[in-house]
């Protein structure tokens, strides 16, 4: 067999239609040749840290440690990123890119929002024209951040094929890209799809685990001995992970969402339940019937309401670098509820996967032991969902 | 080698879509029927997918159609073995990626050998991803079909030495579905191809009339047509046959 590109040991790979081979294999020569370009890399590096407000804290849990009693618990706080997540980490790098092979327009599609928003938030600062393709379902759900794209100059267009969630949502950005390649890029939101998105966007997030790294260096002259983030297509795990990969004594515990369990049919924990096929451009794992239909996912949480997984996290599962473990809904409220209650942070239900295992896991471990979590997005997003979750009739 | 060749011996070939399971299997073979009693050369019979990405909203609805009517790949098969009783005229099955290697890529097409299936049409597996399926292919005389779009350039010639069966010439951007007019320089496609390789080429993708199927039929060796059949069967459901068959004759006249 010929080398191929793109590979994530079996996974990854370019299955997409004819039509947009060359619009790939354009951006893979671009991404190529800007990555090493000294202009654009202080171009990215004055974006992240004057627009987005990087490098992001890592910040010390104390009183979560101490009410725990086992490891001590850091925080990467990608929450406090502008726009509220990681999102702006890949959108920043991918907007330069698209204005640097001199696209007009931005594409992109998005679950709960926050790719959208943050897509749309860079299309705004670059002059760039941009669409946003969203589950009519989450239209619904989250009509606040319809609004800020909006706000923000952005054409939001509600997706009602299939399910009418994010998955519908990547089908019709893929569809659309088909109908007008030359001028538009799409920036795709996650880890996946087709050679080259999976390597760009983890690039483009691994300067989370670079600092995480040079912060725990310089507050504990140490690496951690495990870093846990949540897992839905999976690039704000694959950015804490990615600079410790090598570490092999650093543990890398991915979480995803069972939603009301990974018995049930209604779960979106796609490396636990799920298993190997072809879709949205890659060789991966996937929740899919018998015959390979793509199974519609549930979670609480719309950003891993997603039945399939970034590639290199297939690959870090089957060489087993990485564990994969799926938290519940209730488990993950618990965890928003009890870190908005002790740290006075309130994080995103995504990023509450995370730390709902690290509480599991954290009163097991040493108290010299170190737990580095990943706080992929800020929780204010959720609270509507989360009241009515307990009962409570908030509306935004 | 698969049968396919011979849909293109009967003057200029008429390739019609059918989505198998659409409202139901009886329909389908009726469908089926109809279609090569009025003139068609191949029939591409499309496996239902939940999530078709090349598909514009006519045959995804018709996806969406077969599978809520409880369509398989098993179903599939026992349509094609009832077909193959009376329909001579190539077949050829198309479907995603994700349908074939999931049942298992070898049982698959070791099954379309048996029922008598002599293609394969795959919109998510380019050139540089047929190796997933190609060697199992060969094994069992399935041709595997390989599209060239508007947008192929510097690719066309590639594609077309190691192409077979025939070309599935993509008429313009965008995905499946009717269009009012066709810009693409079908010509020089076509040009490149002829350059390149033996076997046939047809245009598929927004042909809906039949002065769009003589017009694409001057440049290539056939035309396919897929959303306005499927059309018939979203309109009439189980009446569609007698619609789909006049259709095709219709069709089938304005290219030869």
């Amino acid at each position: 067999m010929k080398e191929k590109k793109g590979r994530f040991g079996i996974h990854g790979g370019q299955y997409i239609p004819e039509t947009l081979m060359n619009a790939v294999i354009e951006l893979e020569e671009g991404y190529n040749y800007y990555k090493n370009d000294v202009t654009f890399n202080n171009e990215l590096t004055e974006l992240f840290n004057e627009y987005a407000g990087r490098p992001s804290r890592l910040y010390f849990a104390k009183k979560m440690t101490e009410d725990i009693g086992g490891a001590k618990i850091y925080l990467k706080r990608e929450d406090l990123n502008h726009t509220g997540a990681h999102k702006i980490n890949n959108v920043l790098g991918q907007a330069l890119l698209a204005k640097k092979m001199g696209k007009k327009r931005l594409i992109a599609e998005t679950g709960a929002g926050q790719h959208g928003v943050a897509t749309a938030t860079a299309a705004a600062l670059m002059g760039l024209e941009c669409t946003v393709f969203m589950g009519k379902e989450d239209t619904i759900r989250q009509a606040l951040n319809v609004y800020r794209m909006k706000l923000l100059g952005a054409k939001v267009v509600a997706v009602d094929t299939g399910t009418a969630t994010l998955k519908d949502a990547v089908s019709e950005a893929m569809k659309e890209w088909t109908t007008r390649i030359s001028d538009t890029h799409y920036c795709l939101g996650s880890v996946m799809g087709p050679h080259p998105f999976p390597t760009i966007v983890r690039d483009f997030q691994s300067v989370i685990s670079k600092e995480i790294k040079e912060q725990l260096k310089e507050k504990e002259g140490q690496l951690p001995d495990i870093v846990l983030a949540c897992v839905g297509g999976g690039s704000n795990a694959i950015g804490s992970f990615y600079h410790f990969i090598e570490d092999k004594n650093v543990k890398l515990i991915g979480v995803e969402a069972a939603g009301r369990g990974i018995d049930t049919f209604e779960t979106a924990a796609t490396i636990n339940t799920g298993r190997l096929g072809i879709f949205h451009g890659m060789k991966s794992y996937f929740c899919q019937d018998k015959y390979g239909q793509i199974a519609p996912v549930y979670s609480i949480s719309a950003g891993l309401d997603y039945p399939g997984v970034g590639p290199e996290h297939a690959y870090l599962h089957d060489i087993k670098r990485a564990e994969y473990v799926a938290i519940t809904d209730e488990e993950a409220v618990n965890a928003f509820e009890y870190m908005s209650k002790t740290e006075g942070i309130i994080p995103a239900i995504e990023s509450a996967h995370a730390v709902a295992y690290a509480i599991k896991i954290a009163k097991g471990m040493g108290k010299d032991k170190i737990i580095v979590i990943t706080i992929s997005g800020r929780g204010d997003k959720d609270c509507a969902a989360i009241a009515r979750y307990r009962g409570e009739d908030i509306h935004e | 080698m698969s049968n396919i060749k011979k849909a293109f011996e009967n003057g200029k070939a008429f390739i019609a879509f059918i989505t198998c399971g659409d409202p139901d299997t009886d329909t389908t073979i009726s469908a089926v029927r109809e279609a090569v009693k009025n003139g068609a050369d191949l029939i591409e019979l499309g496996i239902p997918f939940s999530d078709p990405t090349a598909e514009g909203p006519v045959i995804q609805s018709a996806n969406v159609r077969a599978l809520k009517n409880g369509i398989t790949t098993d179903k599939v098969f026992n349509l094609v073995k009832v077909l193959r009783q009376d329909v001579k005229v190539p077949m050829v099955f198309m479907t995603y990626a994700n349908v074939v290697f999931s049942y298992g890529a070898e049982k698959f097409m070791n099954t379309c050998k048996e029922i008598g299936i002599d293609g394969l049409i795959l919109p998510d597996i380019p050139y540089e991803e047929k190796e997933e399926f190609n060697d199992i292919c060969h094994k069992y005389d399935v041709d595997l079909i390989s599209f060239v779009a508007p947008t192929s350039k510097n690719r066309i010639a590639m594609i077309a030495k190691e192409a077979e069966g025939f070309i599935y010439v993509v008429s313009s951007l965008g995905v499946t579905g009717k269009r009012n007019e066709i810009t693409t320089d079908l010509h020089s496609i076509v040009k490149i191809i002829r350059d390149n390789t033996k076997i046939p080429c047809a245009i598929g993708f927004g042909i809906s009339s039949p002065k769009q199927a003589k017009e694409m039929s001057n440049i290539a060796d056939g035309v396919i047509v897929g959303s306005a059949i499927v059309e018939f069967l979203g309109k009439y459901g189980k009446n569609a046959p007698t619609y789909i068959g006049s259709f095709v004759k219709e069709m089938k006249d304005s290219i030869n």
